[in-house]
């Protein structure tokens, strides 16, 4: 009770924090880098129900932010024509990319492990390609010179410009994803998937459907990023192929890894350090990268199970270890 | 010249790219064949290869070639850059993916050491010998009056080479691990490394072994790319990597000769998806056949366990 308590006490703290942020920040700069974390975070949130409480390992997870960015760039902007308000595109955006989730789901379900994790990959690139040169035969994506001149969100009658206002929407939309992902662990359906991850057969046996049961986090962690990609895509106000290369994929999954898999607030951890690190180590202009991939390694080789560990993972990888480390 | 024109040639230039992937698969099929790890870092190998390559080939061009026999340019090349792959493979399994392993963590926490690991090399070269394109004068080596005529397919001498120290490298390879006690060893350690382990191999030296030779061939191919391509930069090994790897899956992953045979089949692949199809799909092809053969043969052409590991 007193832990829990804390929590919540904690939990306020951290969102009063974020609240007041663009009051106390120095400059605009500083906002810039909060939202991109909010935004990123709630990528990483789907991602995470994928691979955190399902299992799945997916390496090809930002085609379906692409997708979601670019479904987004279709209905709202000069490009087709098509200029529909915010609040009807999202849930449309949303919807084509849980489709895609469930299309890129479906050939995965026989495969396991890292044979998953390399089609999600081929997948990724396809996706990457498919946007780089779809402006022939007929002009579709608009290739490599991207989607530009993107509608802004308009909500309750004004158009949104600047970076706090955006701070402020990412940061709503964190703190639904938040709910949202933590009602899915403890439903029925989150049990089911962590059952899967923990034992696909023993799962199945229990009469989990782990078929369905696998599409749905599928579709589900594609609706997260589809809804983050419609945010960028209206942040940004253009899209580019390159903003979906396969590095921004490890990039999301190694938000979720390092904090902790399967830990919301794990997942939270990762987005900041991930996005804020090469940001901090900007003085160092060029050296940033080089940083940025040592502290990976360092990161992995002192904190394997990630920064910060759930309870319910820590119990058996100290006994795999322990395993490990018997003769045999 | 019409599509059919100009196949046989394609073919050649497939055929040729493909032993390249062939090479680059093998440095990640050994890996996966005996830590079921994907060694992220190992397209970074295969570009510091190539560096390597470009050094010694400038080196003894100002030096006018050392009173050495042209002929001599290319082996030294290949041992340089074999030598400085091999070991920087070897020193990054012993710092980076070692400690991770040892301790039983979970199987995704090396994939991100190795991600790490692929941006570190990538950044230090960058740094280090700029972000700009390198040049190889493989014309001072390989005229271009140099080729034969095969029924009207025209191969230059070049492409023999590369073929050539391909196959001779994978045939050496696989002398190595048929053949004698070391590979013997990394047979039975891919097989069950503990079993292994209490049978008397040196699991830890076996592991250290594989790296380096995956690594030191990675690096041969980037020589050969080099020389092939004539230019280099830091982020060449990204997309060979990623096609390597491909290929490695393709055959079988864990299988050094499916590794081989993904290779080629990945090369002749793409050339007929340039011939026939837009160039710019030619990578979409390759990703569509892979992800076709994992859904209706998953263990590849010439695999035959698929990896249980379903735990991420």
């Amino acid at each position: 009770m007193q832990a829990e308590r804390r929590r919540i006490v904690l939990g306020l703290a951290l969102a009063v924090t974020a609240f007041g942020l663009p009051l106390v920040a120095p400059n605009d700069y500083v906002i810039g880098v909060a939202a991109r974390i909010c935004l990123y975070a709630t990528l990483a949130l789907g991602l995470n129900v994928v691979v955190g409480f399902a299992g799945l390992l997916d390496i090809g997870y930002v085609a379906f932010f692409g997708i979601g960015s670019y479904l987004y760039a279709f209905l709202a902007s000069p490009h087709f024509g098509l200029h529909l308000p915010f609040l009807l595109a999202l849930p449309l955006v949303v919807l084509g990319t849980a489709l895609f989730g469930i299309l890129i789901g479906a050939p995965t379900l026989r495969l396991g492990g890292d044979y998953l994790a390399i089609v999600t990959l081929g997948f990724g690139e396809i996706t990457y390609l498919l946007l780089l040169n779809l402006d022939r035969p007929v002009n579709i994506t608009n290739g490599p010179s991207g989607i530009i001149d993107i509608d802004p969100p308009r909500l309750f009658g004004h158009a949104m410009t600047g970076n706090t206002s955006y701070y402020y929407l990412f940061l709503v939309v964190l703190g639904l994803a938040l709910i949202a992902a933590n009602r899915l662990q403890h439903s029925r359906i989150g049990w089911a998937w962590q059952a899967i991850r923990e034992d696909e057969l023993a799962a199945r046996a229990m009469g989990i459907n782990t078929t369905v049961a696998k599409l749905q986090a599928f579709a589900i962690g594609a609706s997260f990023a589809g809804f983050a990609g419609a945010l960028l895509a209206s942040w940004q106000r253009s899209v580019f192929p390159e903003n979906f290369l396969f590095t921004e994929s490890i990039n999301v999954l190694a938000m979720v890894i390092i904090g902790g898999m399967g830990s919301l607030a794990g997942v939270i951890l990762g987005a900041v350090v991930i996005v804020a690190l090469p940001e901090v180590f900007r003085e160092l202009q060029a050296y940033r990268l080089l940083v940025f991939g040592l502290m990976l390694m360092v990161l992995m080789i002192f904190r394997p199970q990630g920064i910060l560990v759930p309870r319910s993972r820590a119990a058996p990888a100290a006994r795999d270890a322990a395993e490990a480390k018997q003769p045999g | 010249m019409d599509a059919l024109g100009i196949l046989p040639q394609q073919l050649v230039f497939g055929l040729a790219l493909g032993a390249i992937y062939g090479l680059i698969a093998l440095g990640y099929t050994m890996v996966y064949g005996i830590l079921l790890m994907i060694n992220f870092a190992h397209g970074e190998l295969f570009m510091i290869g190539a560096y390597v390559g470009w050094g010694v080939l400038i080196w003894l061009i100002n030096a006018n070639f050392g009173g050495l026999h042209p002929a001599w340019v290319v082996p030294l090349m290949l041992l340089m850059a074999m030598s400085v792959s091999g070991i920087l493979g070897m020193s990054l399994e012993r710092f980076a993916y070692r400690p991770l392993y040892t301790r039983g963590a979970t199987r995704l926490g090396p994939l991100i050491s190795a991600v790490g690991a692929s941006i570190f090399l990538q950044n230090a070269v960058m740094l280090t010998q700029g972000a700009r394109m390198k040049v190889y004068m493989t014309g001072l080596l390989f005229p271009r009056s140099w080729y034969i005529q095969v029924a009207g397919v025209r191969i230059s001498a070049l492409v023999l080479v590369m073929v050539g120290v391909a196959l001779l490298l994978m045939w050496l390879l696989n002398l190595l691990v048929q053949r004698t006690t070391l590979g013997r060893c990394m047979r039975a350690v891919a097989e069950d490394r503990e079993v292994a382990a209490v049978m008397g191999v040196n699991v830890r030296r076996i592991i250290a072994i594989t790296f380096l030779l995956g690594s030191a061939l990675g690096g041969a191919a980037g020589v050969l790319v080099g020389l092939y391509y004539t230019q280099i930069d830091f982020f060449m090994g990204y997309s060979a990597g990623l096609k390597a790897f491909t290929a490695a899956v393709l055959g079988g992953i864990g299988n050094l000769k499916g590794a081989m045979l993904g290779g080629i089949v990945l090369g002749l692949i793409e050339s007929l998806a340039v011939t026939f199809l837009n160039p710019a799909y030619r990578d979409v092809v390759a990703f569509v056949v892979l992800i076709l053969v994992l859904v209706f043969r998953p263990t590849g052409l010439l695999g035959e366990t698929v990896p249980q590991a379903n735990k991420v």
